[in-house]
C-alpha cells in the first residue's frame, strides 16, 4: 500500500507548506461525489488522525485515511502544467473510468 | 482536465451545514422513513405515533385516496380497488405475474408494463409507489420542518435495472430527489454499525414480507464491500401466511373466495402470536358470520413452514459459494425483516452458521435506519463520527454483456462486480465493408443469448467501409451508483458513436433471477459445448466467406480449373457441415462435440487446399506493389 508524489509535485507541496507557514504534510482523500462516483481532495494537514496512514515520498509527508486508501493505493500525485493552468494530477491505477473534468473517477 | 489545488483542512468538503435528508425503506408490505437527528438515526412516526406505513393504496368510491392502515381496512370490502404489494409489480410485465395471485384486475399498459384497473382509472405500480412515497415525504417534511435535500431509497438486492429505474421514477413523481438507491441488506449492515469495526465478513439475512435477500459483506479498514448477493424475489412472510391459511382452510369445509382476506389476516395474527407463545388458538370469522377455531402449536407451525425456511438456505449457500467462503468463515450474521422474528428462522440461521445472529435493532426498522445514515452522509452532513465519508460499495447481481456472432454472449461486466463501475472492450466488424453494427445488450450468466435476458438493442451506424476485422469499435458499459446501466459504442477511426441508457422495457419473469443463476450453474457443460460449436461455426463461415471473396477476385488469374474445382469441393464440404449445424437445436453436448469435430475437419481441409492459393495471392500483391519501381525508389 503506497501513495507517492513526483519530484515536481514534492517541490510544489514544500513551497505551498512553506508559504502557509504551518502544517505537517498533505492529506490525500477520496469523497463520494463527482460525476464518475468518487472525487479526490487534497488538503494541508495540521496533524495526523488516528486512522491515518503516513507515507513519506520525496521528502514530503502524505496522510491518507484508511477509508480512502483502497481507492488511491498506488497513486502517484504529479504536478503538471496544461496551457495556462497548472496544478496537481492523480495517476491512479485503481481508476477504471475518469470523467471529462478529471475531478472524479470510478473504481 | 481540471487540476487540483491544495485546500485548507475541511474546506475541500462541502461547507458545514445540516441538510435534511431521509432514508426510505419502500417495502413490499410496509414502508418507513428515517433520518439522522443529532447524530442518531431515528424512524419518523406519523401524528398518531405509527412508524410502519402499510404499502397499501385504496381508491375509494367517494373519490378519496387512502393510504396505509386506512387503506388496508378496505382490503376485505373493496379488494379490487385496494392495491397492496405494488412492489411485486413494479418494473415488470403482465406476463411475469402469475394469474390469480392478486385480488385486483391487472391489464397491460403501454411499453409492456403492467397496470392495475381501479375505479380511479388505470394505475401503474409506479403511480402506486409514488403515492406511498409522497405520504412518507410529507411525514418527513412535517416532522423535520424543512424541505428535503433528497432521499436514499432502498431496493432488494435482486432488483434488475428496470425495477430500479421504476423505483426512481416513482420517487421523482412523489417530488423526491433520489440521492441513491441502496440495496436493503447493505442498508441494514450500516444500521448495525458494522462499518465501525475493523475487518470481517458479515452475512445479512433479510426475510421481509415479500422478498428474501442475502448479502455477504466484507469489511476492510472500515470500508464496506458487498462481495456477493443472492435471494428469492418471491419469498417472504406472506408465503408463511399463505401456507398457514391453506393448512387452516383444509381443516374445515365451506370456505368461499370472499373469506380469503380474513383467512390470511387470521393466519398472520397466529404466526405473529407464535413468536412469543408456544401454542395459540387460530380463529377466523367467515363472511357468512360463522367462526372457525383451531389450536396451533409452534411445533406444528414450524413443521408446516419448514420447506419455506429451507428455501431461504439455498440462496445463502449460493452466496457463500459465490464469495468463495465457508459458513464458519463468517464473522457475524445480521437478521433483517419482520419475518426474522420467527424463532424457526433464527434457529435455522444459527444452525447453518454455528453462531447466534445479531438482532439488536428492530428488524422492521434496520433498513430504513441504515438508509438514513447513508442519506445523511450523501447530503454532505459530517457528523464528525465514523460515519463521515462512508464509502459504500455495491455489486451488480447479474453479468452484463453483448451478443456477438453466433448468438454468443460476451460478458463485459461480470456478476458481483462492485458498482459504480465502467468497463470497455474493443469489437470489430465481421463482414467486408460492414457499415453498421447492432449492439444487443443482455443480462445473465449463460453463454447463449437465447438463454439470457435482453435489455436493449442499439445500432451503431457510419462505420467507414473496411475489410472485416479492421474496424475498431470500443464499447463501454457503465453502471452508476444506483446500478443503472448506460452503454456507448465509438468507432475509433470515424468517431461514429451510438449510445443507450437501459430503460425498463419489461420485467423479469417470476423467479427469473434465481432461475437464471441456477440454470447457469446446472448447465455449464451444455453451455461450453454449445459455445465451442458456435465459435467453430463462426470461424468456418468467416473462412468460407473469405474464400468466396478471394476466388471472385483472383480465382481465374491464379488458379487452374482443376485447382478451382478442388477448392469449390472443399468449400462445399464446409457448407454442408454448416447446414447441419444450422439444424442443430439443443442437441446433447456429445452430439455437438461430434458436429464440431466434423466442422473442424472440413475447415482444416479447406485451409489446406487454399494455402497455395493464399501464397500465390500474396506473391501477386508484392509483385504489384514493386513493379515499375527502381531500387533507388525502394530504398527511399
Amino acid at each position: 500500500m503506497t501513495v507517492s508524489v513526483t519530484p515536481k509535485a514534492a517541490a510544489q507541496i514544500r513551497k505551498a507548506l512553506a508559504k502557509r507557514g504551518s502544517g505537517v504534510g498533505l492529506r490525500v482523500a477520496v469523497k463520494t461525489s463527482g460525476c464518475s462516483g468518487y472525487a479526490y481532495a487534497i488538503e494541508f494537514a495540521d496533524a495526523a488522525q488516528p486512522d491515518d496512514l503516513l507515507f513519506d515520498s520525496e521528502g514530503v509527508q502524505l496522510l491518507v485515511d484508511a477509508r480512502s486508501l483502497p481507492m488511491v493505493d498506488g497513486t502517484q500525485l504529479d504536478w503538471v502544467r496544461e496551457g495556462l493552468n497548472e496544478g496537481f494530477k492523480f495517476n491512479n491505477p485503481n481508476a477504471t473510468a475518469n470523467c471529462g473534468c478529471g475531478e472524479s473517477f470510478a473504481v | 482536465m481540471a487540476l487540483l489545488q491544495i485546500a485548507e483542512p475541511g474546506l475541500a468538503a462541502a461547507p458545514h451545514q445540516h441538510r435534511l435528508a431521509v432514508g426510505i425503506d419502500l417495502g413490499t408490505t410496509n414502508s418507513l422513513v428515517a433520518t439522522v437527528r443529532s447524530g442518531l438515526p431515528t424512524v419518523l412516526a406519523d401524528e398518531l405515533g405509527r412508524t410502519l406505513l402499510p404499502s397499501v393504496v385504496h381508491y375509494g368510491a367517494d373519490g378519496v385516496l387512502r393510504l396505509g392502515d386506512e387503506a388496508r381496512s378496505h382490503a376485505l370490502s373493496d379488494a379490487a380497488n385496494t392495491i397492496a404489494s405494488a412492489k411485486r409489480l413494479i418494473g415488470r410485465s403482465l406476463a411475469d405475474i402469475t394469474a390469480g395471485t392478486v385480488p385486483y384486475t391487472l391489464v397491460e399498459m403501454g411499453n409492456s408494463a403492467v397496470g392495475v384497473r381501479t375505479r380511479a382509472g388505470l394505475k401503474s405500480p409506479v403511480d402506486i409507489a409514488a403515492e406511498v412515497l409522497r405520504v412518507l415525504k410529507d411525514r418527513a417534511v412535517a416532522s423535520l420542518g424543512g424541505e428535503l435535500v433528497g432521499a436514499v431509497i432502498t431496493v432488494p438486492a435482486y432488483f434488475d435495472d428496470a425495477q430500479r429505474q421504476a423505483t426512481k421514477d416513482a420517487a421523482s413523481r412523489a417530488g423526491l430527489h433520489v440521492l441513491r438507491l441502496l440495496n436493503e441488506p447493505t442498508a441494514a449492515a450500516v444500521a448495525y454499525g458494522l462499518d465501525s469495526g475493523n475487518e470481517g465478513v458479515y452475512v445479512v439475512y433479510d426475510l421481509g414480507g415479500g422478498t428474501f435477500d442475502v448479502s455477504i459483506l466484507r469489511l476492510t479498514r472500515g470500508v464496506f464491500e458487498v462481495i456477493a448477493t443472492a435471494g428469492d424475489a418471491m419469498l417472504g412472510g406472506d408465503d408463511f401466511d399463505h401456507a398457514l391459511a391453506a393448512w387452516f382452510s383444509q381443516r374445515s369445509d365451506g370456505w368461499t373466495d370472499a373469506d380469503m382476506a380474513a383467512l390470511h389476516a387470521a393466519a398472520r395474527r397466529a404466526k405473529e402470536a407464535l413468536t412469543d407463545a408456544d401454542e395459540v388458538l387460530m380463529q377466523c370469522t367467515r363472511s357468512d358470520g360463522s367462526a372457525v377455531v383451531q389450536p396451533l402449536s409452534r411445533a406444528d407451525f414450524d413443521a408446516l413452514t419448514r420447506p419455506l425456511i429451507e428455501r431461504t438456505l439455498g440462496p445463502v449457500k449460493r452466496a457463500l459459494r459465490d464469495a468463495k467462503l465457508k459458513a464458519d468463515e463468517v464473522d457475524g450474521v445480521v437478521l433483517v425483516g419482520g419475518s426474522t422474528r420467527m424463532p424457526a428462522a433464527r434457529a435455522a440461521v444459527a444452525q447453518l452458521f454455528g453462531r447466534e445472529p445479531f438482532t439488536g435493532i428492530d428488524p422492521d426498522q434496520a433498513v430504513a435506519l441504515g438508509a438514513a445514515i447513508q442519506a445523511n452522509a450523501l447530503a454532505g452532513n459530517h457528523a464528525g463520527g465514523d460515519d463521515a465519508g462512508l464509502l459504500l460499495l455495491d455489486v451488480n447481481p447479474l453479468s452484463l454483456g453483448l451478443e456477438t456472432m453466433g448468438g454468443l454472449v460476451e460478458k463485459i461486466i461480470p456478476r458481483n462486480s462492485t458498482v459504480p463501475t465502467a468497463r470497455a472492450q474493443d469489437f470489430t466488424t465481421f463482414k467486408d465493408g460492414q457499415t453498421a453494427m447492432m449492439l444487443h445488450i443482455v443480462q445473465g450468466e449463460r453463454d447463449l443469448v437465447s438463454e439470457c435476458r435482453s435489455l436493449a438493442r442499439v445500432t451503431l451506424r457510419g462505420i467507414p467501409p473496411m475489410v472485416a476485422g479492421a474496424a475498431r469499435i470500443r464499447v463501454s458499459f457503465q453502471i452508476d451508483a444506483d446500478g443503472l446501466l448506460s452503454v456507448s459504442a465509438v468507432e475509433q477511426v470515424s468517431g461514429a458513436r451510438a449510445q443507450a441508457e437501459v430503460k425498463p422495457s419489461h420485467g423479469l419473469a417470476t423467479d427469473a433471477v434465481a432461475d437464471m443463476l441456477q440454470d447457469a450453474l446446472g448447465s455449464a457443460e451444455t453451455d461450453a459445448a454449445a459455445r465451442m460449436l458456435r465459435e467453430a461455426e463462426v470461424d468456418a463461415r468467416r473462412l468460407h466467406d473469405a474464400t468466396v471473396a478471394a476466388l471472385h477476385e483472383d480465382g481465374d488469374a491464379l488458379l487452374s480449373s482443376p485447382e478451382q474445382f478442388q477448392i469449390l469441393k472443399a468449400m462445399q464440404g464446409v457448407a454442408d457441415v454448416l447446414a447441419e449445424c444450422a439444424e442443430d437445436e439443443g442437441s446433447t453436448p456429445a452430439a455437438q462435440k461430434t458436429l464440431r469435430e466434423e466442422l473442424r475437419r472440413a475447415t482444416d481441409e479447406l485451409n489446406r487446399i487454399t494455402t497455395p492459393f493464399a501464397g500465390r495471392r500474396m506473391d501477386a500483391r508484392v509483385r504489384q506493389a514493386l513493379s515499375g519501381r527502381t531500387v533507388e525508389q525502394m530504398a527511399a
